[in-house]
């Protein structure tokens, strides 16, 4: 019995002290777990950029500590673990697939905040957040349907989860908008990132006449592969800009930067809450890369006054009339969407060509 | 001028260390690695190999690592004692999680003590048939079980994609490409309080001692061992190739199904498209160094997901990048296969004649 009541104190102690060097004194400890590798561009770099803000904003009074290259399988649980457990006060786990690992890790840390990106499962000490997309994706479908001659615009897409079933539709709608001919033509290259799969899936759209490509995956091979063709094409998550001025037109940038921080400072004022975060073009969370003069003027202009509509409130991209691809109605006129079925977005609206694999 | 010569008689001592040699080897090597990343070489490896053994989570997260590493490694080194070369095992741990998770979704509402070993089997017949894909084809058209073994594996890791964005997915889940969690009936039991050291972990020893015997005492070990080391006396014996295949495909293919099942009921808890991370390859790399020995692989399995574990903890305390970390377990593999080598050959310089 006594024994017994020595562990149990001893096992107190060592909690209480892990909770209590996180609540007191000097650095707040911020970690990140990353899916990839940060490589130079895409989804894992722009985490890192916000890591690396956190630290230029803060200075001694933070420390962060990121892992790369986590793959979503077993491995996530005891990476977000070692983190909770080795002191560390905020914790961003940074794709989609961390979603159970982080919630099961956060109910044997209730003192350290956890902060998942893209999931949709919250807990009093986790928060969600996310980027409006499908907002960038609107803009850069404007500049599509202005430009294209084919009127065939390819995508390169990853999975078909409600993400990036999304950005199709929002970039397919804007580019009928402005250009009622245009059609869409989509590849689904079952990755987030695959270079070899990207460049044959980008020149297979070139090769069925797309003279537009817009991708949703990491790397930069399909601007590469198609480099110095009558092609335009966008960045993706990273502006990639040394594809400019062309292929790269333009691009959809994920800044992480300033949530990242206003997170840190709420753990470091102690007034952290769990929230459910999703901030479009507006908070800049979603921000569209410079514009290059390989875009005709007036459609730069146009485009911009699209962005700053969207920021200002003033125009959603998914307003009715909207049918679903099978024909049934899905917005009425003037009616826009709401966030609970883009959230779960599992339609193509109509117009695209193709079905939505399933 | 460099040669190899065989030695006629391999020193016993030398032999029995090349795993040892092996791992110091890496140490050494991957020590001037991170020296030259700008890291305290002693520093990351002692956060590698040692500060893994010294906290008890990390210690329970050893076991959840090898237990599928050392079940598939057992299965393996059967056939690569006796010439079978299933590089595809990672294919099979994918179908025998897809079997077995399938069985446990088929029933996530309701409870009963039947059903894990019911999964449990599903998971074994998933990889065993998977496995007898590469063995039929070997048998009656003399396909090459390498390769087909092999591109089986990315069929079944496409096939897993399609399950779990189709029949599979999770109703609730937003559409994304997962399944439900399974419910307690459906999840390994826990053996260590607090941690996710789950009873695969203890079936997996217990296979690796029933196999130690099986290769050493009984008369399929000894067939196995007669066919790697003398293929026509084999023969000749009344061993028939055929049925070597077959066995020795059906039984690493179904333990590393069995594998795969407990990964999905173990610490995953249900079917996601990246459940497998490449635990098929890994456990060709651990057959090796555990010296095609069940207890041997034990032994390296343990070794290996320290590697692992350990070089996680060095990724976010030192921040050394996981690149490296991969540089180093490749280098495990390397130095292993060059000690092997050199201890049966000698480099011998030739003079070419003028």
């Amino acid at each position: 019995m006594k024994r017994r009541n020595l562990l149990l104190t001893a096992a107190a102690l060592s909690v209480g002290l892990a909770a209590g060097a996180a609540a007191q004194d000097d650095p707040v400890k911020v970690g990140f777990v990353y899916v990839g590798p940060i490589g130079d561009f895409g989804w894992n770099y722009q985490h890192d950029l916000g890591r690396q803000a956190v630290e230029e904003y803060f200075g001694d009074k933070v420390e962060t500590t990121y892992v790369e290259d986590v793959p979503e399988g077993p491995d996530a649980e005891r990476v977000i673990r070692q983190l909770a457990q080795s002191g560390h006060d905020l914790i961003f786990t940074t794709s989609f697939g961390f979603m159970n690992p982080t919630i099961k890790v956060a109910k044997q840390f209730p003192d350290v905040k956890f902060e998942h990106a893209t999931g949709y499962q919250r807990a009093d000490n986790v928060s969600t957040y996310s980027g409006r997309f499908y907002e960038g994706r609107a803009v850069i479908g404007h500049i599509a349907g202005k430009m294209t001659e084919s009127n065939i615009i390819g995508y390169i897409a990853s999975f078909p989860i409600p993400e990036v079933v999304r950005g199709i539709n929002a970039a397919y709608l804007a580019a009928r908008d402005v250009n009622p001919d245009v059609q869409m033509k989509i590849i689904w290259v079952n990755s987030w990132f695959d270079p070899a799969k990207e460049a044959d899936a980008a020149n297979q759209l070139y090769d069925q006449g797309a003279d537009v490509i817009m991708q949703h995956t990491d790397s930069t091979s399909p601007m590469a592969a198609l480099e110095g063709k009558d092609v335009i094409m966008f960045g993706q998550a990273s502006d990639m800009a040394e594809f400019k001025p062309k292929p790269r037109v333009s691009s959809i940038i994920d800044n992480w930067a300033p949530y990242y921080i206003e997170r840190t400072q709420a753990v470091i004022d102690g007034t952290w809450e769990s929230v459910d975060t999703w901030h479009g073009i507006d908070k800049g969370m979603t921000e569209i890369g410079e514009m290059t003069e390989a875009i005709p003027e007036e459609v730069r202009e146009s485009a911009q006054a699209l962005a700053d509509a969207i920021a200002a409130g003033e125009v959603h991209p998914f307003t009715g009339p909207i049918n679903k691809q099978d024909g049934s109605p899905w917005l009425a006129e003037g009616e826009t969407a709401d966030d609970g079925t883009l959230l779960g977005m599992n339609f193509y609206v109509e117009g695209i060509e193709g079905q939505l694999p399933n | 001028m460099l040669m190899l010569e065989p030695r006629t008689a391999p020193p016993a001592a030398l032999q029995a260390a090349v795993p040892v040699l092996a791992v110091a080897l890496t140490m050494i090597a991957g020590g001037v690695l991170f020296a030259a990343l700008g890291k305290n070489p002693v520093e990351a490896i002692r956060i590698i190999f040692v500060d893994p053994l010294l906290d008890p989570f990390s210690r329970s997260e050893l076991l959840v690592k090898a237990a599928p590493l050392a079940l598939i490694a057992v299965g393996l080194s059967f056939g690569f004692r006796a010439g079978v070369w299933n590089i595809g095992a990672e294919g099979q741990f994918v179908i025998g999680a897809i079997a077995g998770g399938a069985v446990g979704l088929a029933f996530w509402d309701v409870p009963g003590l039947w059903l894990l070993p019911l999964m449990a089997l599903a998971g074994m017949l998933g990889g065993f048939l998977w496995a007898m894909i590469p063995a039929l084809l070997k048998i009656r058209f003399g396909a090459n079980e390498i390769l087909v073994s092999l591109m089986l594996v990315y069929v079944a890791q496409l096939w897993l994609s399609a399950l779990v964005s189709g029949p599979l997915r999770d109703p609730a889940g937003f559409n994304f490409p997962e399944s439900r969690m399974f419910h307690d009936s459906a999840t390994l039991p826990i053996i260590l309080g607090g941690t996710r050291a789950h009873v695969g972990v203890l079936v997996a020893l217990g296979i690796a001692v029933a196999a130690y015997v099986a290769l050493h005492r009984h008369v399929f070990g000894y067939r196995v061992r007669l066919m790697g080391a003398a293929p026509r006396a084999a023969r000749f014996a009344g061993v028939s190739t055929n049925v070597m295949i077959a066995a020795c495909l059906g039984l690493s293919g179904a333990l590393a199904g069995l594998a795969g099942m407990f990964e999905a009921a173990g610490p995953v808890g249900q079917l996601v498209p990246s459940l497998p991370v490449g635990y098929g390859f890994t456990a060709i790399i651990v057959a090796f160094l555990g010296r095609l020995d069940p207890l041997g692989i034990v032994l390296a399995s343990l070794v290996m997901a320290l590697t692992y574990i350990g070089g996680e903890t060095a990724q976010f305390t030192l921040q050394i990048p996981a690149a490296a970390i991969s540089v180093f377990q490749g280098m495990l593999l390397f130095f292993l296969l060059a000690t092997e080598v050199l201890s049966r050959y000698r480099l011998r310089r030739i003079r070419r004649a003028a």
